[in-house]
């Protein structure tokens, strides 16, 4: 019974890390850089979440005005931080996202205070009996459910329509796709709004599993997505997936075991020190 | 007085940790985001040392060994990874640093180590000696960046596989980079360790990390004047802006952003437009 509460928890942890670390890869897969300020995003979507809650008292409309919100300031990072410096070593951008990361963290402290937001009447407390004994809350439910709907529907517009046939094309071939006509910079934009889209949904399903969003709820998954899309093979979708589960699912399980010798983020990159050594491209990247 | 020997020996120690930090990323282009984990290394076993009563200056060379011995692992695992997959895994060892520190007990866990016993010499000589050991290697990277070394490192900075075409050893010599820009790093932790007299967990995490690799980018990379100048400049930017407290960290930050927006060259790069140098390699 302990073994399959663990789990459920890695896989609900997991699908979080998922939503995060999608949207990271999506980014790097296209641009090529390290968008350590997407977990900014994240954090912005909690707050938007719990923000619009507490004042329209209505849960879905919180999570649909976060994905929008949040996607729009992701188009705004690409301009005003990203765009200019796409011909520079990709240090610069790393280094660039890194301080506004920080800065983000630090305008969220003092325009909404250091002690976090909390839902005034928190949605989804309740917990459901699956059978005998076991329990799963309403919003693990939620977590495991949005995320699978969220990459459905990803995986649908990527697949089926001309606009994800586009961004595919572009992904793997930017100059090839402007020869056909492909405008790149559209793709570019649609690119951030659904992986900043994708963060705010995270943020505000954290929030609520949580009960708070704090400035600082962006540090652990900034860093963490980083590995996790390194771990995917830097760029593979279904890499990133395959490891956001496994991480979600081994922290869930090494925090019992070796908990004693490492902190759950040591134990992370501790996985990720030696699944890079064995396998230089991550766990499903090619090359 | 003693504030501004405080301030000058902080500095020392910085410049020292930057420009051994420069040494990997700026020379040999093997950018580390984990660099605060050797300064942490350095500075625990010097402290673990001195606390047992061994002179100061003998736990210098044993820093040294036991950051370079780590560095030359992570010098390994740079033979197998590269560029982005490289700068994530120095993070992953960054945290990985802090994360089994923080459980040892032996180490002091959470609470960190206090009551390091001061450096058998007084404020004001030891505010000279870091000084000294900064400007020592200072000039000693000069040379270096003069020499076949660092030709070598400069051409793998460029482009490896081409280093590699010709005929040159480049494991070898990132094995090197790394080994001595750690060994510097375990030194200037040391020094650290004893300036402040108290070390912990989260004296050596990933904002150390990143704030050294900004000032090695802020100097402008592979600058030695211009690093040691921003280390100096940033290192004491914190204490200078006091007054503006609450503010500190997104001042520090938004400063970070613009230079890396608009003059990603750092100081060197501002310098060199404004004397109009021809630049150094490029």
């Amino acid at each position: 019974m302990l073994y399959l509460e663990l789990f459920i928890q890695g896989l609900v942890q997991g699908s979080i890390y998922g939503l995060i670390a999608l949207g990271l890869t999506l980014v790097y897969g296209l641009l090529r850089i390290l968008h350590v300020a997407h977990a900014a995003l994240f954090t912005l979507g909690g707050y938007i979440g719990v923000v619009v809650t507490n004042t329209t008292g209505s849960f879905p409309l919180a999570i649909v005005v976060a994905m929008v919100a949040v996607g729009l300031v992701g188009m705004a990072v690409y301009k005003l931080a990203y765009e200019p410096l796409l011909h520079r070593p990709p240090y610069i951008a790393l280094i660039a996202s890194i301080a506004l990361f920080i800065a983000s963290e630090e305008i969220f402290r003092i325009v909404f205070g250091p002690f976090g937001l909390s839902y005034i009447d928190p949605p989804l407390q309740g917990q459901i009996e699956i059978f005998a004994g076991f329990r799963l809350k309403y919003g693990e439910i939620l977590v495991m459910g949005i995320a699978i709907v969220m990459l459905s529907a990803l995986a649908w517009l990527s697949a089926k329509t001309r606009t994800g046939i586009a961004w595919r094309a572009t992904v793997t071939d930017p100059e090839m796709a402007a020869a056909f006509g492909i405008n790149i910079q559209n793709v570019r934009y649609l690119n951030f709004f659904i992986a900043s889209a994708l963060a705010a949904v995270a943020g505000v399903l954290v929030a609520l599993l949580n009960n708070l969003v704090e400035p600082t709820m962006g540090s652990v998954p900034s860093y963490k997505a980083l590995a996790i899309i390194v771990l995917g093979g830097l760029g593979s979708i279904r890499g990133t997936l395959v490891a956001s589960l496994a991480l979600g699912i081994i922290e869930s399980f090494g925090t019992i075991y070796v908990g004693h010798l490492l902190d759950r983020d040591a134990l992370a990159f501790a996985f990720l020190i030696l699944i890079l050594m064995v396998r230089p491209q991550g766990l499903l990247g090619g090359k | 007085m003693a504030y501004e020997i405080t301030l000058l020996t902080t500095m020392a120690i910085s410049i020292l940790f930057a420009l051994s930090l420069n040494f990997i990323s700026g020379f040999c282009g093997q950018i580390s985001l984990g660099h605060a984990a050797f300064l942490g290394t350095g500075a625990y076993a010097s402290a673990m040392l001195t606390k047992s009563s061994i002179p100061f200056l003998l736990t210098l060379p044993v820093a040294a060994i036991i950051a370079g011995f780590f560095g030359f692992l992570i010098g390994l695992a740079s033979l197998r990874v590269r560029h982005d997959f490289l700068a994530i895994t120095t993070m992953g060892v960054g945290f990985l640093f802090v994360g089994i520190v923080r459980k040892q007990d032996f180490l002091g866990g959470e609470l960190g180590m206090a009551g390091i016993p001061s450096p058998d010499m007084s404020r004001e000589s030891f505010m000279v000696f870091c000084i000294i050991l900064a400007v020592i290697f200072a000039v000693f990277s000069l040379y270096i960046r003069r020499s076949w070394m660092g030709f070598v490192f400069e051409s793998i900075a460029d482009n490896e596989d081409v280093t590699r075409i010709l005929g040159i050893d480049a494991s070898r010599f990132k094995l090197a980079a790394f080994v001595i820009g750690t060994a510097v790093a375990g030194i200037a932790g040391a020094l650290y360790a004893h300036h402040f007299r108290y070390i912990g967990p989260d004296s050596f995490g990933f904002v150390q990390s990143v704030s050294v690799l900004a000032m090695v980018i802020v100097g402008g990379v592979g600058s030695v004047w211009g690093v040691a100048f921003a280390a100096a400049v940033l290192s004491i930017l914190p204490l200078l802006v006091q007054f503006i407290d609450d503010y500190k960290l997104l001042f520090y930050s938004a400063l970070l952003f613009a230079m890396m927006r608009f003059a990603p060259d750092g100081v060197a790069g501002i310098v060199q437009r404004i004397f109009g140098f021809a630049r150094r390699g490029s």
